[in-house]
Parts: structure tokens; C-alpha cells; sequence
């Protein structure tokens, strides 16, 4: 049976997992939007973020140095990987960049694999967080409603960064018009590190919370990059607004279709049908939806830059 | 413009080697060869329709594996049913290729750049995780082909060796085909798109049609390439859409050579060459192999064929 | 004067709050070279986009040889017989001078949905090409790579492009920018070769080259015609003097 305490905890759970999404979708539609870079390798930094966070919790026994633990590494290993390989790269063509950012893609799954082992990592939820809470009568696990209040904050810490500040007026400037940005004599370089740096340490934030409500694996980095690209395509390249609602139309879509699309066909079909059908629509619904906003609106919801 | 150049030899020294590898595997009694030697030509059909889109037509399709992944399924899926006729089951999946690739074409073909590369790398994942959810032909864990293509005693894909000789024969013809493309007024529109779309449509030519055609023939002939892979391996899953599998087939056409005809062909030889060689060096040789591909990219741009040629490093 | 090769009425086309073409009313007679000037930002290319099918207008009308094209896509006007050349230069940079004509050759033949033959053993696409090359002076740059020709034979190659779709009428935009002058000659003389025999809309910075060339001239401020007439009138009448010729030569 759906019951409406079933439907109100599985849209929190679209709501949570939407969070989750924005976090990587705004560093990466800002790394596309001011750099023009398409960075395949973001889904490798959500998933070195999870295996540091992990082995940090499990050497300190504390969730909580592990995520922090987790921030400034990935911010390294973005700028690491930006001054080394991507810097390279943002004069040449999108091909290009795919391919270079694909042997990324290899070179981290496979040192994860070499250094931490073929299996998955789990880790426990911070003892602190182990409850759930009452939202309008019913029970929510407390550490989800953490992640979800993290991941607004992060969001509302973005708006801020990029309409209130210097440094976002220049994100902003840059990603309509770069040699203007150049020609007013401002370290464009230094720029393009730090928002990528910046985008690098979400996306290892992102990985970071969700250890405790996935394993920590291989691979998990390229599964939720693909769910990425659908929201900033979706939200529109370079829009960190369009990547919020993105994310959660995808989030909420994303986990209410896998919840509840084959008993809503049993409403119409026969019910082994529907049990067929349910699935298997449920995986593609997201993309089906990409497929109809790009139909007809090719540049997405809110495209951040004209012409 | 001189046949014997060192591109040429290299191509057909590429054949050469794929059409006695069989005699060598027999002499050194390591049938393995035979294998590597069909996998590499299975996979250049599909890097060969790869290339006509994004070589020569500038559509950077990150989910050509796909119709790989429907040819295979294709074949996979009728011999599960016991349709085993390969005169039902090929033309099916050139067929189903074909249709998935007009639908696939005429949604991702309406945008540019950065969106056409994610639209069709977000469509190839959908259609994968389609083959997961089908629980019937073995969803996650994929599906035996128990039963080969048959195709009446005319040709029996069965016996390893005459099935190798029938790939390289489409190979070639593959090969052949794409030439004759590339060069007709056909190809010259494609060409033609790719380096300046807008004169294309101000000469007056509507690009889209063109571009939408090629993109269909492209998938129908990576349809061929997966009917023969569910052959080759007796087996498909949905690993073999997955958009690495793109990846793998867009490296392939990159390391031959991009608009070069036949370089996918030495570019899908090299592919699987350097990962049987590093692989024997360690079992983690992607460690090796990513950071290979970054020196590539940044250094190599041309592929091997463009190295060879040493003319202007490929196209802008 | 016959039927005008192409009418422009009441045309109008606004970016945001600015005005590119305001009200604008043109008539090109058939045969005749129609100049089209005004200073910067006057509007000039937004005309030519729109009557190619780059631009759609606001409102207004364009009539093509007897037909409505305003609303027609770039490729459709081109099969009528509208053919434009690009201020910035547009070519196919790969192809040789001879393929890029001939594709344009083959783009007014029929469709190109011919898979096996090869192309350029096609004689019916060929000879054309070799002819349209010749008339603007390229014949023996036929088999140079586009990308290694330079600026100025780059011009003269969006010209023989122009004119192996046979068109009734071509539309050129700026075909002497950034030309030296022993260059813009050259053009200057491929056009009077053309005059007489092709309707041409002329879009040209060059004032020498416009005086010399046109029949009829259209002073575009702000995206209105402040006057149409024969060169000599032009070049007395007051208002354009103010507007346009007077800032002009104090520059």
C-alpha cells in the first residue's frame, strides 16, 4: 500500500539525493560555464571525497574529521590535476577534453582500486546523527536531514559567493566574456584554479556525506556524473541556479519513479506488466525528461550565456 | 598523391597481420590469437562508424557503444527465443540499430557542442540501464548466446576460423564502404557541415537531414559490429553499451588517426594491443593506460596515421 | 522599370531596446547593382542576414523574384536563387578552392543524398566549378587547400561560390574589407565583370568602390534609409552629406 507517509518520506529522499546532486552540479557547471572545460574526472572527485572521508573515519573513529578531512584533499587534488592536465586543455576542443579527462577517469579508478582494494568501503553513521527526527508526524533519519541542511547552506554559501562577492562578479564576467575578464588585468589562471579547486572540494563533500548512505565503491563516480550532466543540461550550462532546480527535479524524479511508477502502473496494466514496465521506465524517466527539455529548449532552463 | 606512402603501408600492414594472424595462432598453437585478432576487427567495424560521424562529420557521439549494445542484444534476444536464422537475426539488428539511431539522432541532432556529447553520452546510459532492467534476459548478468547465428550451411560462424575470415570480409567491406561514402557528394556535405555548418545552409543545403542520415548509417553499422560481438563472445550484457565502451571506440578512432579513413582500423588494432601488453606488465594497467591517453591528447593529436603522415596535426 | 527582383517593406528588426532596421523600404531592379551604405552600426549587416534568412525580422515583407520569402530558411532562399557572400570569411578551410565551388555546384543540383560516386570525377560538377572560378580570376589556384590561400583570394572564392549556385541575385556583404588597395582593384574589376548580367545588393565600406561601381545607392542611419538614388544624387544630396559623407571626411 502508498501511503501518504510513504510518498512524503520517499519525496524527502528525492529532496536528499537532489542535494547530494547539486553539490557536484554546481562546481561542474561553473568549471563548464567560466572555463568552457567538460570535465569528466568531477565524478572521480566525489568518489576520491567518499574513500578519504571513509579511511579517515575509520582511522579517527569520528564522521566528523573525516569530512572535514575530506575538504582540503580534494581541494588539492583539483588543484593538482587543474595545473597539470586540465590547464592544458582549455584552448583545444571539447573532444579533447573529453578524452584527457576520461584517462583521468582510469588513472583514479584504478590507483582507488590499487591502493584501497576491489571492494567497497562502508562506513558508519556518526553515533550523534543516529536518530531520526518527527517532520510533520512522521519519523526521518536525523542524518538525512543533516545532509539535506548541509547541502542548502552550500547553497545559499554559492549564492552569496557568486552574486555578493568579487571573486564571483568575476566567475560571473568570465563566463560571458573571458578576455574582457583578462584585459582588466585580473589573473585569470588564478581565477580558473581557484573555481576549480572550489568545484573539486564540493564534489569531494558530496562524496563525503554519502558514505554513509551508499558504500563507498569503485565506479560510483562515473554513475553519479552522467546523473550530473543530465541537471546542468537540464538547468542550463553555467547557471548555479539552473543546477539547483536541476538537481532536485532530477533528485525527486529520480527516486520517486524507482519508488512508486510500478504501482502506478498497475493502476492501468496488468500487473506483471506493470512490474516489467515499472522498472525499466523508471530508469530511463530522467532521461526522458532531459530528452524533452532539450527538445524544446536546446540550451536549457536557465541558459547562463547568450549568443 | 602517392599510393605507397608510410600511411598506406601501415594500414596495410594492419591487414596483412589480421588476415594471417590465423595462420600464426595455428603455428604457435595459441588460439588466443585468433580471439584478439576477431575482437580487434569486431571492434574496428564499430570504430569505423564511429569515425564517420566524428571524424568526418564533427558529431562527437559519447554513446556509439550503444548500437554496439542493440546488435548484440538483437542477436542475443532471438536466440533466446530460438529465432537462430542469421538471415532473421542480422538484418534485425541492422535494423533495430538503425531505428534506435533515427530516434536517437533526430533528439540529441537539434543541439551543438557541449550538449550534442552529454545528450548522447545521457541517451547511451538510459539505453543501458534499460538492459539492466530487463530481469527476463538476465537484466545485470546479461545473457548467453547458446546457439550461434545460423546461416543455413552457407557459412558457419560456428568454426572459429571461417567466422574470423567472414569479419575481416566485413571489415573490408566496411572499410570499402566508407571510402566510397566519404568521397561522394554525400560525404562532401558531411565534410562540409563539420568545418562550416552555416555556409553549408547559405549555399543551401539543410545540414540536418544530412547529419541525421549519417548518424543512422554510423549506428546501423555499429549494429553489425554488436551482432558479430554476440557472436564472437556467445554472450551479451549491458556492460557492452556502457558509455565507457564509447569511450573505449572513441580512444580507438583517436589513436588510428581522426578523419583519416582507415584509421580506426589501426587505432582499434593499437587499443587492444597496448591493453593486452599492459595488462601482462600489471593488473593495473589502466594506472598506465590514463595517464598514456592525457600524453596523447596533449602531444599526439594526429594518432598514429597523422604521425606518420606528419602533415598539419589533424583538424582544428 | 520592370518587376523589381526583390521589395523590401516596411522591414524592421530591434535587438533589446536598439533599432538595427527601421521601416525599411528598398526596391532592387533586376540587372541593377544596388549599393547599400551607411557608417558603422547603421545596420547593414542586420539587413543582409535578414534577407538571406540568418536574421528573421520583426515585421515587414521581403519579396524574392515574385515570391514572399520572409520567412523562409537560409537554404530555401538559396535554392531560389538568393546567394550571399559573408563579410567574414566563410569557406570550407579543408577543401580546395575547386571543392569548395563544387559544392556549392552540388548543392544546386538536386539533393546530395548520392552515396557511392565519387564526386570529384562528376564532370557536371566539376566544369561548373572550374567556369565559376575562372570568372572571378582563381583558376589556377583551383587545387590549393582554402586554408593556405590568402585573405584577398579567400573574397574572390566566396564570389565564385556565389555564383556557381547560379543565382539570380547576389547579396554581398563587404567583399573588399580588409583589402589593400591593389587588391580591392581586383574586386572592384571582378565586379564590373559581373554588373549588367547579375542583380547584386552591395553592402561596401569602400566609397570609391561603391561611386564607381553602383547605379543606384541606399544611405543607411540607424537602420532607416535616409536616401535612395543614382550615385550623383548621393553625392549631392545635403542630408547625406550631414549624416554620413560629411562625418566621413573629416575622419
Amino acid at each position: 500500500m502508498v501511503t501518504w507517509t510513504l510518498v512524503f518520506e520517499q519525496l524527502l529522499n528525492g529532496v536528499q539525493f537532489g542535494v547530494l546532486l547539486f553539490l557536484l552540479a554546481a562546481g561542474l557547471t561553473l568549471i563548464f560555464g567560466i572555463m568552457d572545460l567538460m570535465n569528466l574526472a568531477h565524478g572521480s572527485l566525489y568518489m576520491l571525497g567518499a574513500y578519504i572521508a571513509a579511511t579517515v573515519t575509520h582511522w579517527t573513529d569520528s564522521f566528523l574529521i573525516g569530512l572535514v578531512a575530506a575538504l582540503p584533499a580534494t581541494l588539492v587534488i583539483g588543484i593538482v590535476v587543474e595545473v597539470l592536465v586540465l590547464r592544458a586543455l582549455y584552448r583545444r576542443g571539447h573532444l579533447d577534453q573529453v578524452l584527457a579527462t576520461f584517462g583521468l577517469i582510469l588513472f583514479f579508478n584504478e590507483s582507488v582500486r590499487l591502493i584501497w582494494g576491489p571492494a567497497g568501503i562502508q562506513v558508519p553513521l556518526p553515533d550523534f546523527l543516529n536518530g531520526s527526527v518527527d517532520l510533520f508526524g512522521v519519523p526521518y533519519p536525523m542524518y538525512r536531514v543533516t545532509v539535506i541542511v548541509a547541502g542548502l547552506a552550500v547553497a545559499g554559501f554559492l549564492y552569496w559567493l557568486v552574486v555578493k562577492t568579487r571573486l564571483g562578479m568575476l566567475i560571473r564576467a568570465g563566463a560571458s566574456n573571458r578576455e574582457m575578464v583578462a584585459a582588466l588585468g585580473i589573473d585569470i589562471k588564478l581565477v580558473f584554479t581557484l573555481v576549480f579547486g572550489l568545484g573539486a572540494a564540493l564534489a569531494g563533500l558530496a562524496g563525503a556525506l554519502v558514505g554513509p548512505i551508499r558504500s563507498v565503491g569503485i565506479g560510483m563516480g562515473e554513475n553519479v556524473l552522467i546523473l550530473t550532466l543530465v541537471v546542468i543540461v537540464i538547468g542550463g550550462i553555467g547557471s548555479i541556479r539552473g543546477a539547483f532546480v536541476g538537481a532536485l527535479l532530477i533528485g525527486v524524479i529520480e527516486i520517486l519513479g524507482r519508488a512508486f511508477l510500478s504501482t502506478l502502473f498497475e493502476l492501468v496494466l496488468p500487473s506483471n506488466a506493470a512490474e516489467t514496465a515499472g522498472p525499466a521506465v523508471a530508469s530511463m524517466l530522467i532521461y526522458i525528461l532531459m530528452a524533452g527539455v532539450l527538445f524544446f529548449r536546446p540550451q536549457g532552463l536557465f541558459p547562463a550565456r547568450t549568443g | 598523391m602517392a599510393l605507397l606512402n608510410a600511411r598506406n603501408l601501415v594500414v596495410l600492414a594492419t591487414f596483412a597481420l589480421l588476415a594471417l594472424a590465423p595462420a600464426y595462432a595455428a603455428w604457435v598453437e595459441t588460439p588466443f590469437y585468433l580471439d584478439l585478432g576477431r575482437r580487434m576487427m569486431i571492434l574496428a567495424i564499430g570504430a569505423l562508424s564511429l569515425n564517420l560521424i566524428m571524424g568526418f562529420g564533427g558529431m562527437i557521439s559519447f554513446g556509439h557503444a550503444v548500437y554496439i549494445g542493440i546488435g548484440a542484444y538483437t542477436v542475443g534476444i532471438c536466440a533466446f527465443h530460438e529465432v537462430t536464422s542469421g538471415f532473421v537475426q542480422w538484418p534485425l539488428a541492422l535494423a533495430i540499430s538503425a531505428a534506435v539511431a533515427l530516434v536517437f539522432g533526430v533528439i540529441s541532432l537539434r543541439t551543438r557542442g557541449v550538449y550534442f556529447i552529454m545528450i548522447t553520452l545521457a541517451l547511451a546510459q538510459m539505453t543501458f540501464y534499460l538492459g539492466i532492467s530487463l530481469d527476463q534476459y538476465g537484466g545485470d548478468d546479461g545473457l548467453t548466446v547458446y546457439a550461434p547465428s545460423d546461416f543455413a550451411g552457407l557459412i558457419d560462424v560456428d568454426d572459429d576460423l571461417s567466422f574470423y575470415y567472414v569479419v575481416f570480409v566485413l571489415l573490408a567491406l566496411c572499410l570499402w564502404f566508407s571510402q566510397r561514402l566519404i568521397r561522394s557528394r554525400f560525404g562532401m556535405v558531411l565534410q562540409g557541415a563539420r568545418q562550416n555548418e552555416g555556409r553549408m545552409e547559405a549555399i543551401g543545403v539543410p545540414v540536418f537531414r544530412y547529419k541525421l542520415t549519417a548518424f543512422v548509417i554510423a549506428g546501423t553499422m555499429a549494429g553489425l559490429a554488436g551482432a558479430l560481438l554476440a557472436n564472437h563472445t556467445d554472450f551479451v550484457n549491458p556492460e557492452m553499451a556502457h558509455w565507457t565502451r564509447s569511450g573505449d571506440l572513441i580512444i580507438m578512432v583517436l589513436l588510428g588517426g581522426m578523419g583519416s579513413i582507415a584509421g580506426p582500423i589501426v587505432g582499434a588494432a593499437a587499443f587492444l594491443l597496448l591493453e593486452e601488453l599492459l595488462s601482462g606488465v600489471t593488473e593495473y594497467w589502466q594506472v598506465i593506460f590514463g595517464p598514456f591517453l592525457i600524453l596523447v591528447v596533449l602531444y599526439a593529436r594526429g594518432g598514429i596515421l597523422g604521425f606518420l603522415s606528419r602533415k598539419d596535426g589533424g583538424d582544428g | 522599370m520592370a518587376e523589381p527582383m526583390m521589395e523590401i517593406r516596411a522591414l524592421r528588426k530591434s535587438f533589446g531596446g536598439v533599432v538595427a532596421t527601421d521601416d525599411l523600404t528598398l526596391d532592387v531592379g533586376a540587372g541593377e547593382l544596388h549599393a547599400v551604405i551607411g557608417p558603422n552600426g547603421a545596420g547593414k549587416t542586420t539587413l543582409i542576414s535578414q534577407l538571406s534568412g540568418a536574421l528573421m525580422p520583426d515585421s515587414g515583407t521581403i519579396r524574392f523574384d515574385g515570391r514572399d520569402i520572409t520567412r523562409m530558411p537560409p537554404y530555401a532562399r538559396s535554392r531560389r536563387g538568393l546567394a550571399r557572400s559573408f563579410q567574414i570569411t566563410s569557406i570550407f578551410p579543408e577543401f580546395t578552392a575547386l571543392d569548395n565551388v563544387a559544392l556549392a555546384v552540388q548543392a544546386h543540383d538536386g539533393h546530395s543524398f548520392s552515396f557511392f560516386r565519387d564526386v570529384r570525377r562528376e564532370a557536371r560538377l566539376r566544369d561548373p566549378a572550374r567556369a565559376a572560378l575562372a570568372r572571378v580570376g582563381l583558376e589556377a589556384r583551383a587545387e590549393v587547400t582554402a586554408r593556405y590561400m590568402s585573405h584577398g583570394e579567400h573574397r574572390q572564392l566566396e564570389i565564385a561560390m556565389a555564383l556557381a549556385t547560379n543565382p539570380k541575385m547576389l547579396l554581398l556583404d563587404e567583399p573588399m574589407a580588409g583589402m589593400g588597395p591593389e587588391e580591392s582593384g581586383l574586386m572592384v574589376d571582378i565586379l564590373k565583370g559581373l554588373k549588367g548580367e547579375q542583380t547584386i545588393l552591395l553592402i561596401e565600406h569602400d566609397m570609391d568602390a561603391v561611386f564607381r561601381l553602383a547605379d543606384r545607392i541606399t544611405v543607411l542611419v540607424y537602420g532607416r534609409a535616409i536616401a535612395s538614388g543614382a550615385p550623383e544624387e548621393i553625392r549631392a544630396s545635403a542630408e547625406v552629406r550631414h549624416a554620413y559623407l560629411g562625418e566621413d571626411e573629416t575622419v
